[in-house]
């Protein structure tokens, strides 16, 4: 057995559900004889053919809508975004046509759009999006990040199987990161939507987080440890719909301190509702303000000089943790 | 078709009409009798557009219609209990008063919800219509729009990857005239909007859509084309809005002139003066015909008025499907009640989208 990447981990979750259900099919632009402007879906062509590989025109509204009128009749159709930004020439399909369906009709909508998402890759302010925080806040779509391999195809392979939209959304800087190659079941597995997973066990204080950040907390984790002699629990909450309140707030009642750090933008972002939730529920455990380490309130920025000032880091998120372990 | 069936046909057809006309116009009266708390939106003069495509399919083939498609869902068997249950937002109506209007759906009938955003079904339909040409169906999808949402991308969208993929798909634009309050000369700078096929690479046609037997003769044409695996066909049917965008719309911009011009050409009383010089309507025929009509509308009325209000405790139900298999529709055992989208999970009942049999509505 091999130790595989992200990218590597997402391809085997879309192969091998295509190879067990007929009713699974990619579409999206060159996702075919190209095989992915990442490579995600290289070989798929060849494997499955052109009416399960489809190369779409560019057309987001039309790979979504689609994706939705397959769903309809049944089919678990999988559609691919580029790059994640592109969602929004999309965004009707998803939040009023697909999202709104089953509550509306009863017609379940197994349904999942995915797509390359995050910075760090000099992107820009049109290839870098983080776009979580639109569909977290809209009822009817389920929303996932995996931060590792294991859990890039477990969550994957749980959204194709699920009865609903899902959002995957895949981190980029991630995709052939050598440090998260891992060797991965031969066996059939999933990782439950909903299922928040502790990275890191610590009890002075949690760290909730999501996708690339994730990595950079536990940087931050053990820098804390060595430094400051800091027990940081991480908690990667891997599905942000459904959201793990549970393991949000067991993680919490023991450590009484909650740094939230996101790749996102910071107003409105999903850590906003995460420390509305831990004000309303966990008021008398908060031994400390509930504190938020993401992207300022600014669009996603080129040069880098500009994106490293942009992008959540370790050292930010030590300088805020050490903040909040004065209280 | 021998002459009697002939004749059964075209009556078919004319009672689908004053079906969709009545319907209308009960809506109407229970909105001026604040019965009807939104917005209400009707079709008169569309009725040979609706009802003629509609009759155009077969079983197993799907519409995506919209909001002034009345007549295309009752000639497909929706209920209209079912649509009284929407417009009085009753707890039992197929989108449980999540919705109103005729934004209903059964996919097992070949039936997709539509939404307000007009265009936005267009690539929805092409999606189904992928599933018939991977399943190796003869099957085909017939979805309707308005002259309206000729303008928006998913429109354009849509048509081209119909085309690119060779999809069974009749696209039937219904080119009443005006957008709201926009008329056509502010929308488009071409003639007729058949034209846009031209671009696609598919075939188009414009035609009298007030002559119910003329758009049956395109429509089924574009479907015939459809259904022989040569790709998707469009058919502009050319009417008119004689109503405002809304009953709540006066519709003032439209000049009388204009407005009359097209009430002279109402399609049901053209169809009339077709079945009465074919000695096909007789008085006592006709009058047995509005009779039924009545009966149903009474019935469809009494029933929505009959059924309970959805409870506000449900207010945050339904929000997600739940997990289990899911059939491929459309395959032998597609309703088989294993299934999650074989029946209408949020209440374990049938979807109550379709006529019920005692209340079919497919025989004169």
């Amino acid at each position: 057995m091999t130790a595989v990447t992200y990218l590597e981990a997402i391809s085997q979750a879309i192969r091998e559900e295509m190879r067990r259900d007929e009713s699974v099919f990619l579409l999206g632009e060159d996702v075919g004889t190209y095989g992915g402007a990442f490579k995600v879906s290289a070989g798929f062509l060849e494997e499955f053919g052109p009416e399960r590989v489809i190369d779409t025109p560019m057309s987001e509204t039309a790979i979504i809508g689609s994706a939705v009128g397959a769903a309809l009749m049944g089919m678990r159709p999988i559609a691919e975004m580029q790059y994640i930004d592109f969602i929004t020439c999309g965004f009707d399909q998803i939040v009023n046509m697909a999202c709104k369906m089953y509550w509306r009709s009863g017609i379940p909508l197994p349904l999942v759009i995915r797509g390359p998402a995050g910075g760090g890759t000099h992107g820009g302010p049109f290839h870098s999006a983080s776009p979580e925080a639109w569909f977290f806040h809209t009822p009817g779509i389920k929303v996932v990040m995996p931060a590792t391999a294991y859990d890039a195809k477990g969550l994957l392979k749980a959204a194709i199987r699920d009865n609903n939209p899902v959002l995957y959304l895949e981190h980029k800087l991630l995709y052939r990161l050598p440090e998260l190659r891992e060797e991965l079941p031969s066996e059939d597995y999933i990782v439950p939507l909903g299922k928040a997973i502790i990275r890191r066990h610590g009890r002075h204080m949690t760290m909730l987080t999501y996708g690339a950040m994730v990595h950079q907390c536990l940087k931050a984790a053990e820098q804390l440890a060595t430094e400051d002699g800091l027990a940081v629990e991480v908690v990667d909450l891997r599905s942000l719909t459904p959201l793990d309140r549970e393991t949000i707030k067991e993680s919490v009642k023991r450590t009484n301190k909650v740094l939230i750090v996101h790749e996102d933008t910071l107003t409105g972002g999903v850590g906003a509702e995460l420390a509305a939730l831990l004000a309303e529920e966990l008021f008398d455990y908060l031994d400390g303000p509930i504190m938020r380490v993401a992207a300022p309130d600014a669009p996603y920025p080129y040069a880098p000089p500009l994106e490293m000032a942009y992008l959540p880091g370790v050292e930010r998120i030590v300088a805020v943790a050490r903040q909040l372990a004065a209280y | 078709m021998s002459e009697a069936e002939r004749a059964d046909l075209l009556l078919q057809i004319y009672y689908y009409m004053r079906l969709t006309r009545a319907m209308e116009d009960r809506t109407r009266t229970l909105f001026l009798q604040g019965r009807i708390v939104g917005g209400v939106y009707t079709a008169q003069g569309h009725e040979a557009t609706t009802v003629g495509a509609a009759m155009t399919l077969r079983d197993g083939d799907c519409i995506v219609p919209q909001h002034r498609d009345l007549g295309m869902h009752l000639v497909r068997g929706v209920s209209p209990r079912a649509v009284m249950c929407q417009w009085l937002a009753r707890g039992n109506a197929p989108t449980l008063g999540r919705d109103g209007q005729l934004h209903i759906g059964d996919m097992h009938h070949g039936v997709v919800p539509m939404i307000s955003m007009l265009g936005e079904s267009l690539p929805v339909a092409c999606g189904v219509a992928l599933v018939m040409k991977m399943r190796r169906r003869s099957t085909v999808v017939l979805a309707s729009c308005g002259d309206g949402a000729t303008s928006t991308g998913a429109f354009h969208e849509a048509l081209n990857f119909a085309s690119v993929q060779r999809l069974p798909v009749v696209f039937v634009i219904e080119n009443n005239g005006y957008a709201y309050s926009t008329p056509t000369v502010k929308q488009f700078a071409i003639e007729q909007l058949a034209q846009r096929a031209l671009a696609y690479g598919m075939p188009g046609e414009s035609v009298d859509g007030n002559d119910v037997l003329a758009v049956m003769e395109a429509v089924g044409r574009a479907v015939a084309h459809a259904r022989s695996g040569q790709g998707p066909a469009l058919v502009e049917c050319r009417t008119f809005r004689v109503r405002g965008h809304s009953e709540a719309d006066k519709a003032d911009y439209v000049p009388p002139a204009l407005r009359q011009e097209w009430l002279a050409r109402d399609p049901i009383r053209r169809f009339e003066e077709y079945l009465t010089a074919q000695g096909l309507l007789s008085a006592e025929r006709r009058r047995e015909i509005e009779a039924r009509v009545r009966s149903v509308v009474d019935d469809a009325v009494a029933f929505a008025e009959a059924s309970p209000p959805p409870d506000p405790a449900t207010v945050a139900d339904y929000v997600f499907a739940p997990d289990g298999p899911i059939a491929i529709v459309g395959e032998p055992d597609a309703t088989d009640p294993r299934y999650v989208n074989a029946l209408d999970t949020r209440t374990g009942r049938p979807f109550c989208t379709m006529s019920q049999v005692e209340e079919a509505v497919t025989q004169l």
